[in-house]
């Protein structure tokens, strides 16, 4: 897993709620057996159609729009449980997810991968959106260190929420199998400590 | 003098401690019970005794493991099967499409290599996760379950705490048995009363997510609880807590009861004789305590719930049968809802009751059992599905095949035009080849309406086992509370 400080980026929109994961990645993706190479069918059915031509008016066939901030509307990444729907995202080029909220399990995988889910108020996620409508170029700021959200065209700057332990995971880019392995005699007590674990 | 701020919120976390040793739910009891340690920060790492796995979500962690060179830690923790990805036709033979051959044969060679119990295609246990697992007496109360399904919810029907889980949880559990998590906030769901004929299990829970909306049950765990929960089988009781995810919830649960010890006892892998009453006597003390409390709760009547279907493409967006399809609103914001009409080519305002469907599909871990076949049955027994309906009917494992053969249910769908196919997850989310055509309506049993769900361009409508049999003999959408049986 790759380090994540600050990131200073032009965004992509997509000012819809309740992206599921299955728009993501469709199912009939997933029959892949390594995490590389889904960035290509990210959003396969809004971004193609049934001849495999571009939808133009889709926004990651729209030349204007760039970055490795993906800007989303409410309920973010709802749905089935695939982390294959980080991978796409991350495979396609984000490092940063931006919403109002997101599904609690793409959130987890998310985070597991080091692409950074960042949680700011719907009123933070409207102006960022009226800002790009106004410049696609404007860029923003995701900076971990002091988790802060930064709109560099109006100079908003708002906190975010990360658990602690999180954040330093994703700073330093470890990965919770390195801890968990670490706690390997707590494990095992605690499983000797218990009468039947069966039950 | 004033507390230091520190202090104060040192003491109120202590009070509140207090308060919930003190009052417990099931679900503080199941999961305290499983904290092997805190992380400052406030995560849990969290022992999971039961795994499930498939051949979807499970190639990239055993292959983190071997990168890692890692053994798995428990591997008689962890049972597999293959379900995703299988055909439903003609199962005794090679899977004809490539990627999904190699990818069940890899689960097949993880498994060997692991030393992981596998009920792959042509084993009599073999069938979707979340059905077997019940069905063999693995899923039980008071445990801790996961797998890298969302659905994984089901279980908590039987008062245990299951949820989905990532890839690189599977990894994290194969490696340790734990993951690492938060303790989600807890939500309480109470339907009291009796459900109308007609009305069922599913209906019950596309009735909440209607009201709660896609989102409503982000960072909870939920607890159903009333009159009307405790009066559903284990069959409806997996039904409602299967869909949870579908309003965002970590997980639901129920409090084990009679009902789930009646299901439980003389099951394949169910504790047996002294066992069995040392885990009885343990998990009747499982129910949530008379005052303890829950971060939200809700209550509704189960007289006022009617058939449910969904208009959109979100489970959220459901209504009863008989409703037109409503304005966009809080839950379902404008540029949300037009989308949505769009891509299932209905207008807002207008009633869907009478409209014709395509295919009808019977199946998947909300509504494959045996309980749900028999209810479909039932309907379509001595009738005809309509000339232009396609049905399939899906068993959800190689037992409650054999038992709907056994009670003759396969002859009665096939009577009346349906086909019966082989176990597996099916045209629920269109991986193998059961796929609904782009533009055509499917009245499924399954849990998600999402575009393209069902195949790319298919339009799902969500609705119960009765209602979908109903629909297949009408040829359209129909009220069952009407319709002559």
């Amino acid at each position: 897993m790759n380090p994540f400080k600050t990131l200073t980026s032009t965004a992509v929109p997509l000012p819809i709620e309740d992206v599921d994961t299955d728009q993501i990645i469709p199912a009939r993706f997933l029959k892949a057996t390594t995490r590389e190479g889904f960035g290509e069918n990210l959003f396969r059915d809004w971004r193609y159609d049934k001849l495999n031509q571009p939808k133009e008016n889709f926004v990651l066939n729209n030349p204007t729009y760039s970055g490795e901030i993906l800007l989303a509307g409410a309920n973010f990444g709802c749905g089935s449980s695939r982390e294959h729907a980080a991978w796409a995202i991350q495979d396609y080029g984000f490092r940063v997810v931006v919403s109002s909220y997101f599904a609690d399990i793409f959130k987890g995988n998310a985070l597991n991968n080091g692409l950074l889910p960042v949680t700011v108020s719907p009123t933070v996620l409207d102006e960022a959106f009226r800002t790009i409508e106004q410049n696609a170029a404007a860029r923003f700021t995701v900076n971990l260190e002091e988790q802060t959200f930064t709109n560099e065209e109006t100079g908003t700057v708002t906190g975010f929420e990360i658990d602690e332990y999180k954040r330093t995971c994703l700073m330093n880019g470890y990965d919770d199998i390195d801890f968990l392995l670490s706690q390997r005699e707590k494990i095992e007590a605690f499983e000797n400590q218990r009468l039947d674990y069966s039950l | 003098m004033p507390l230091h701020p520190r202090a104060a919120a040192r003491l109120v976390i202590f009070a509140r401690q207090i308060f919930e040793l003190a009052m417990p739910t099931l679900f503080d009891k199941v999961w305290d019970a499983h904290v092997v340690t805190s992380v400052p920060g406030g995560a849990q790492v969290l022992y999971i005794d039961r795994h499930l796995i498939h051949e979807v979500t499970s190639p990239q962690a055993f292959n983190g493991l071997r990168q890692r060179g890692i053994p798995l830690l428990r591997r008689d923790r962890i049972v597999a099967t293959a379900d995703h990805n299988v055909p439903t036709k003609d199962q005794d033979k090679p899977i004809a499409e490539p990627l999904s051959r190699k990818q069940v044969e890899m689960l097949t060679t993880n498994c060997a290599e692991f030393g992981v119990e596998l009920y792959g295609l042509g084993h009599p246990y073999q069938g979707i996760v979340h059905v077997i697992g019940p069905e063999l007496g693995i899923t039980r109360p008071g445990i801790t379950m996961v797998c890298g399904d969302s659905h994984t919810s089901t279980h908590g029907a039987f008062g245990a705490i299951a949820f989905g889980i990532g890839t690189s949880q599977v990894e994290q559990v194969m490696a340790t048995q734990c993951v690492l998590m938060e303790k989600p906030r807890k939500m309480r769901i109470n339907i009291e009363g009796d459900l109308q004929p007609g009305v069922t299990a599913k209906d019950l829970i596309l009735y909440v997510i209607a009201k709660l909306g896609t989102g409503g049950g982000t960072g909870h765990f939920v607890e159903y609880a009333g009159s009307a929960i405790r009066s559903l089988s284990m069959e409806g009781r997996m039904t409602v807590c299967n869909m949870s995810i579908e309003m965002g919830a970590r997980g639901g649960l129920i409090a084990p009861d009679q009902t789930t010890f009646d299901y439980l006892e003389g099951r394949e892998f169910a504790p047996k004789r002294e066992e069995w009453e040392k885990a009885v006597a343990h998990w009747r003390t499982l129910p949530t305590d008379a005052d303890a409390t829950f971060d939200i709760e809700y209550t509704y009547r189960a007289e006022e719930i009617p058939p449910m279907i969904t208009y959109g493409t979100n489970p959220g967006m459901g209504m009863g049968v008989k409703d037109r399809i409503p304005q966009a609103s809080a839950l379902h914001g404008e540029a949300s809802m037009e989308k949505a009409m769009q891509y299932m080519d209905l207008e807002i305002g207008k009633p869907m009751e009478g409209m014709p469907v395509d295919y009808v599909f019977i199946g998947s871990c909300t509504n494959s059992r045996i309980e749900d076949l028999r209810l479909a049955g039932s309907l379509v027994q001595g009738k005809r599905i309509a000339a232009n309906v396609t049905g399939i009917v899906v068993p959800g494992s190689q037992q409650v095949a054999k038992q709907a053969i056994a009670e003759g249910l396969d002859r009665v769908f096939e009577a009346a035009g349906f086909e019966f196919r082989g176990a597996g997850c099916s045209a629920c989310l269109g991986m193998n080849e059961d796929k609904v055509p782009a533009g055509r309506y499917c009245v499924s049993t399954s849990n998600r309406n999402f575009e393209g769900r069902q195949g790319p361009g298919a339009r799902t409508i969500l609705a119960s086992p009765l209602t979908a049999a109903a629909a297949a003999v009408a040829g359209k959408i129909v009220d069952v509370r009407e319709f002559k049986i």
